[in-house]
């Protein structure tokens, strides 16, 4: 079992495999299974995944109504211009968002790893795959590649914004995306490790601060982050970029900002944009609807 | 100490949003309630601390908690009416805010009864929608999460764990790690029990009926 990037990465390249197939071999072999059991399954996580996306470009709105039909908005954008910041990164930011909001709807997700943070690794796959049109099998190898490097965090790290802040959930996320960007855009697999150290890097620090609570508000915009730094990031290491800092000491940092963040920066919506005027009066007015 | 095991913990669960610690595990911990529970619990008393206390409306951790009670999954579209489908099930359920600091933010006490008849488990929900369930009617559990487990609530009296033994070494069931632990003399006790392999139906149904044997669940990784 590989416990660190560093052994997941030697252990492709030592056996000459993808990042992808070390995973799925893992997997076979901790829980004694065949490969078309552990292939069928992530299809359907895939199949979740592109129906969540499709729900959300279709407009959503969530039942506090903070959150909704941006996805639309971004997508009717790309449609009349030709965004700044390029088609395929704000293909990305429009898919992680429509994910994202349709988590917030109380829709269906696949979390990866979470379900504040669902919207990062599809996202970055969709719009990637209109241009490198990946097989099937390519896609779903890009979740068991996205998965080898959440499997990583969450056992060294955490996962989840209440134990380290957004940087444990959409960090991870967007760190995730951008390691399977780079192994399907045909990059080795320590480029991969290098794309994940850089994206995270960018992430650290960032605290889990939801107003009222809700999953919404900052997070489905945080995904649009996540994703569109997940492909900048696998562009900077398949160009032969790499990090100062290796991968698994930046997760380690990312461990360590997550232990000294004080309670009201985690999930507890008592610090952050939750604190704000705006956020605090959002906040009242729900909560007086709802009781 | 590893605490995720499978790609699946990290890509999924598939599940209704809108959080995958406090919606998603939080129906895991109420159908785990429900299932060491073994029948169908009439009143939920449930103790939110940390994070959960502080955002359970907004993230309807209370709907997920009832819905996993009710024994739904993590994707069953009727969560979000979780407190109706209660009403028509007749299960009676209080939430109480606790403000006590615990070790992990996300922790849930319930309490679930019927009768006379009553359980009370803690569970965290530690990220992405993994869980454990770290207390049982008082005792603490130690389960690595790595093999299959049986959870064996028992009258300690002698020849209770060998009856349970004899079973497991009837079928060739081998025992990885065993924790025996009672409240006090002759009073309620718990085996813990790690196995190599999942047991079939008909050992568990063998192991309920066995001598002092009050009640079993199985834990399958």
């Amino acid at each position: 079992m590989f416990r660190t990037v560093a052994e997941l990465v030697a252990q492709a390249e030592e056996n000459n495999i993808s990042l992808a197939e070390v995973m799925i071999r893992q997997e076979m072999d901790v829980y004694d299974l065949a490969r078309e059991a552990i292939i069928e399954r992530m299809d359907q996580n895939l199949t979740v995944m592109e129906q969540a996306v499709k729900d959300g470009l279709a407009g959503v709105q969530s039942h506090s109504g903070l959150t909704g039909g941006d996805a639309v908005l971004i997508q009717n954008y790309m449609k009349n211009h030709e965004p700044l910041s390029g088609s395929l990164v704000l293909d990305a930011v429009s898919k992680a968002v429509a994910t994202n909001e349709v988590n917030a709807a109380m829709g269906i997700v696949c979390a990866t790893p979470t379900a504040g943070s669902a919207g990062c690794v599809p996202g970055a796959l969709f719009a990637v795959k209109e241009r490198l049109n990946p097989s099937r099998e390519e896609m779903i190898n890009f979740l068991f590649t996205a998965g080898a490097f959440g499997f990583v965090v969450a056992n060294n790290a955490f996962i989840s914004g209440a134990a380290g802040g957004c940087q444990a959930e959409v960090g991870s996320a967007a760190a995730m995306a951008a390691a399977a960007v780079v192994e399907m855009a045909k990059g080795t697999p320590q480029q991969s490790a290098e794309a994940f150290a850089i994206t995270l890097k960018n992430m650290l620090g960032l605290v889990c601060d939801p107003v009222a609570g809700l999953v919404e508000v900052p997070c489905v915009k945080r995904n649009a982050a996540g994703a569109s730094n997940a492909i900048v990031s696998a562009d900077m290491a398949l160009a032969g970029v790499q990090s100062k800092i290796p991968c698994d000491e930046v997760i380690g940092a990312m461990y360590r900002i997550g232990k000294q963040m004080p309670s009201a920066l985690r999930e507890t919506a008592e610090g952050g944009l939750a604190a704000t005027p705006t956020g605090k009066a959002l906040a009242a007015k729900l909560f007086n609807q709802n009781s | 100490m590893v605490k995720f095991n499978s790609v699946f913990d990290i890509i999924g669960p598939v599940m209704v949003g809108p959080s995958s610690s406090h919606t998603a595990g939080a129906v895991k911990i109420g159908n785990a309630a429900r299932h060491l529970f073994g029948e169908k619990p009439n009143k939920a008393v449930i103790h939110l601390y940390g994070s959960f206390a502080k955002t359970y409306k907004g993230h309807g951790t209370d709907l997920a908690l009832i819905a996993g009670i009710l024994g739904f999954d993590t994707d069953d579209k009727r969560i979000p009416n979780a407190l109706k489908e209660a009403e028509k099930a007749g299960l009676q359920f209080t939430f109480i805010e606790e403000n006590t600091a615990t070790e992990h933010p996300n922790t849930v006490r319930i309490n679930l009864s019927v009768d006379d008849d009553s359980l009370e488990l803690v569970g965290v929900s530690i990220g992405g929608g993994k869980v454990e369930i770290v207390e049982l009617n008082g005792f603490n559990l130690h389960l690595s999460g790595n093999h299959p487990a049986i959870l064996i609530m028992h009258n300690d009296r002698f020849g209770a764990i060998a009856s349970v033994t004899e079973i497991l070494a009837k079928h060739e069931v081998n025992i990885g790690r065993m924790e025996v632990n009672r409240k006090d003399v002759g009073k309620e006790a718990l085996m813990t029990i790690e196995l190599d392999q999942n047991i079939d139906s008909d050992i568990e149904s063998e192991l309920r009926n066995a001598r002092h044997i009050v009640r079993i669940a199985k834990v399958i990784n």
